[in-house]
């Protein structure tokens, strides 16, 4: 039986010449020095595969057009056998993918491993890191449900700040002029046959330049590229000191992968797919669109801007971005490679991880959004059973004050706190601020009678620091903890 | 002999044609490339030059409308694809100013599109995505959106409200078209 099956297995061999093509590449001389620190770029290809096995298997249930969509992935997530491990695996291996890409191309940035001979391995990279943004954009649209239908008009608003050509651009997207029949089936196209097909081919070409150039070595601070010596100098090092990639070097790769598979179908298993919004109706006002979480960066620095460097924002982001990590190479491509000759990469990385981190955070508490579920003031905050204070309690709810500004705990955070406003302004102060508004708060002088002027003044009068009790503000934070 | 000169014309001859066949080759492929690629690009590029022939369409009787309130309505796109579903819906907020005076303002905030919540209280409309507040008359009264909101015309036929459909506003910045 044996070997009956290492005879077939010759016979194939032989015609196809595996062990003659592609073991030598395979098998090539990589650097023994890099370890643990070159498992990322293999794991993105390892989740990649993750996304095309489920993403065919969502593609056998799922109908991409207009009420359709949301419901056949209802049916995914909630009838099909399977259906939930399936997509929910699709969803989490997306996060994979998006977070591992960053990941590698970080490490290649301070490694500065796109220098000499590796420009174009960069260049690839840079291209794919920028398409599984794309992929990940248009998973999150495809889910067809109320955020997903307010993201197209997101990425077509932003499209139509192009300039000149803007409007083409959103009409291209949108396949006319309003979110309709043809918009769903255009996405589709692109998550599903042109992007992937891009990645396919951008990864094919990403590593077959990975096995002309050979895999960089650690950088040290000793071997600073020049690129008349750099290839010999490398060759002969490695005769000395290379092991053979399979199996020396790339078990570390296959045992990570393992452990990121298995985190993505746990995930899938345990927490199940997110959750779908409401139905993809556009008269469906109540949506609140968010993107997934790795744009929420993005979604913080469009509602912080000021309007005036906006475009800049809208449009330099992600061509700017393209184009200077794209040139990169050309425009240094040899000396240094440490991390520590380079303090500069080291703190663009860390700065760029503090904003993403700090972004985000932003982002997901969103507190330049009005907070349109706020509670009415409890009698005790109020302080007043009755009469004008009691009354103005109640209109600050009812005229929206609270949607934006916090008392005590209860209301929204794109204002300031008025919980002691009472100390900070004379009644004179409120009354034109609370008529003409400014920094952003819009004026009330039309929304407001002047009783129930009179009777918010009074209100907020009263409104000073509860220095006796603090076990109040206490419940208060929990409170506010408790909106996200 | 004679087969040396042979050869000589055989090969000399080759590096002719070779070069004929290897342009040959690349223009045909050219051609094949066109042939095959025009047409998807026309079908895939056509609907930035459609222009659509926007409708009226009829949102209810008049009477159906308080003075003074604003809601939210909802009508056909002038041309739904017959497998759109509620995609081929589009939504506006319209408001009865007195007997005879409609104003629909559309729902798509002028920062990035998101649906504006028209809120009674306060009278304003408000964005749920970066914070973009509106007055009453659809002018910007906080936060990042660059224009006023987009009105559709509205008017009173037969007793009928009745909405013009028109595009997605899109906020452009510099355009060809000047108007
Ligand atoms: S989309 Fe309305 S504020 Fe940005």
């Amino acid at each position: 039986m044996k070997q009956q099956l290492q005879a077939t297995w010759d016979w194939i061999d032989n015609r196809i010449g595996f062990t003659e093509c592609m073991m030598p590449y395979i098998a090539h001389t990589v650097p023994r020095d890099a370890r643990w620190w070159y498992v990322f770029g293999s794991a993105t290809l390892t989740a990649f595969i993750v996304q095309v096995a489920t993403g065919i298997c969502l593609a056998m249930a799922y109908v991409p057009g207009g009420d359709e969509a949301y419901e056949s992935l209802k049916y995914i997530t909630d009838e099909a056998q399977f259906g939930s491990l399936v997509r929910g695996m699709h969803a989490y291996g997306a996060s994979a993918m998006v977070t591992l890409v960053v990941i590698h191309l970080v490490q290649v940035y301070l490694h500065a491993t796109y220098k000499y001979p590796r420009e174009l391995n960069w260049m690839t990279g840079v291209v794919l890191f920028f398409v599984v943004l794309g992929m990940a954009f248009t998973g999150q649209l495809l889910r067809w449900d109320a955020n997903g239908v307010w993201s197209v008009f997101v990425a077509t608003e932003m499209a139509s700040r192009t300039p000149y050509i803007g409007p083409m651009i959103s009409h291209f997207l949108l396949g006319g002029e309003t979110v309709g029949g043809s918009t769903l089936t255009r996405f589709f196209a692109y998550h599903v046959f042109i992007m992937p097909g891009m990645i396919f081919a951008g990864v094919g070409l990403h590593l077959f330049l990975l096995f002309r150039h050979g895999v960089s070595e650690m950088p040290n601070v000793d071997q600073p590229v020049d690129p008349a010596t750099y290839k010999e100098e490398y060759e002969a090092r490695l005769k000395k000191t290379g092991v053979p990639f399979w199996p020396n070097a790339m078990w570390r790769d296959v045992v990570f992968s393992t452990l990121v598979v298995g985190v993505i179908v746990a995930c899938a298993a345990i927490l199940g797919p997110p959750a779908l919004d409401a139905s993809p109706d556009p008269a469906n006002i109540h949506a609140d669109p968010m993107p997934d979480w790795y744009f929420w960066w993005y979604f913080a620095v469009l509602s912080l801007l000021p309007p005036s460097y906006e475009l800049w924002f809208i449009l330099g982001v992600p061509v700017l971005g393209f184009l200077v990590l794209f040139f990169l190479p050309l425009f240094s491509n040899k000396g240094h490679r440490a991390p520590s000759k380079r303090p500069w990469a080291v703190g663009i990385v860390i700065a760029a991880f503090a904003s993403f981190v700090v972004l985000t955070v932003y982002g997901y508490r969103e507190p330049w959004s009005p907070d349109f579920g706020v509670e009415e003031l409890p009698t005790s905050v109020i302080g007043a059973e009755q009469g004008p204070v009691f009354e103005g309690g109640k209109l600050v709810h009812s005229k929206g004050c609270m949607y934006c500004h916090d008392i005590n705990g209860y209301g929204g955070h794109r204002g300031p706190d008025l919980s002691n406003i009472g100390e900070q302004l004379t009644r004179d102060d409120l009354i034109i601020r609370i008529n003409n508004g400014g920094y952003n708060m819009p004026s009330f002088a039309s929304s407001l009678n002047s009783q129930e002027l009179t009777k918010i003044v009074d209100f907020l009068m009263t409104r000073v620091e509860d220095r006796t009790e603090s076990s109040t503000s206490d419940n208060a934070k929990d409170h506010a903890d408790d909106r996200g | 002999m004679n087969k040396e000169s042979n050869d000589q014309t055989c090969c000399q001859d080759l590096d002719d044609r070779r070069s004929f066949y290897a342009r040959l080759s690349m223009i045909l492929s050219g051609v094949i490339g066109a042939l095959i690629v025009l047409p998807g690009i026309g079908f895939v590029l056509a609907p930035i030059f459609k222009k659509t022939e926007q409708k009226w369409r009829t949102l209810g009787k008049v009477d159906a409308f308080k003075e003074g309130a604003t809601v939210l309505v909802n009508f056909e796109d002038p041309s739904p694809e017959k497998w759109a579903g509620v995609t081929a819906k589009t939504a506006a907020w319209l408001r009865r100013v007195d007997d005879a005076k409609f104003i629909a303002f559309s729902i798509n905030c002028r920062h990035l599109g998101c649906p504006v919540r028209w809120e009674e209280g306060p009278e304003l409309f408000m964005c749920p995505c970066h914070g973009g507040v509106y007055y009453k008359d659809g002018t910007v009264a906080g936060g990042p959106p660059p224009e006023p909101l987009d009105r559709y015309q509205v008017r009173v036929r037969d007793g009928n409200v009745e909405i013009h459909t028109a595009a997605v506003p899109l906020t452009t910045t510099l355009t060809f078209d000047k108007s």
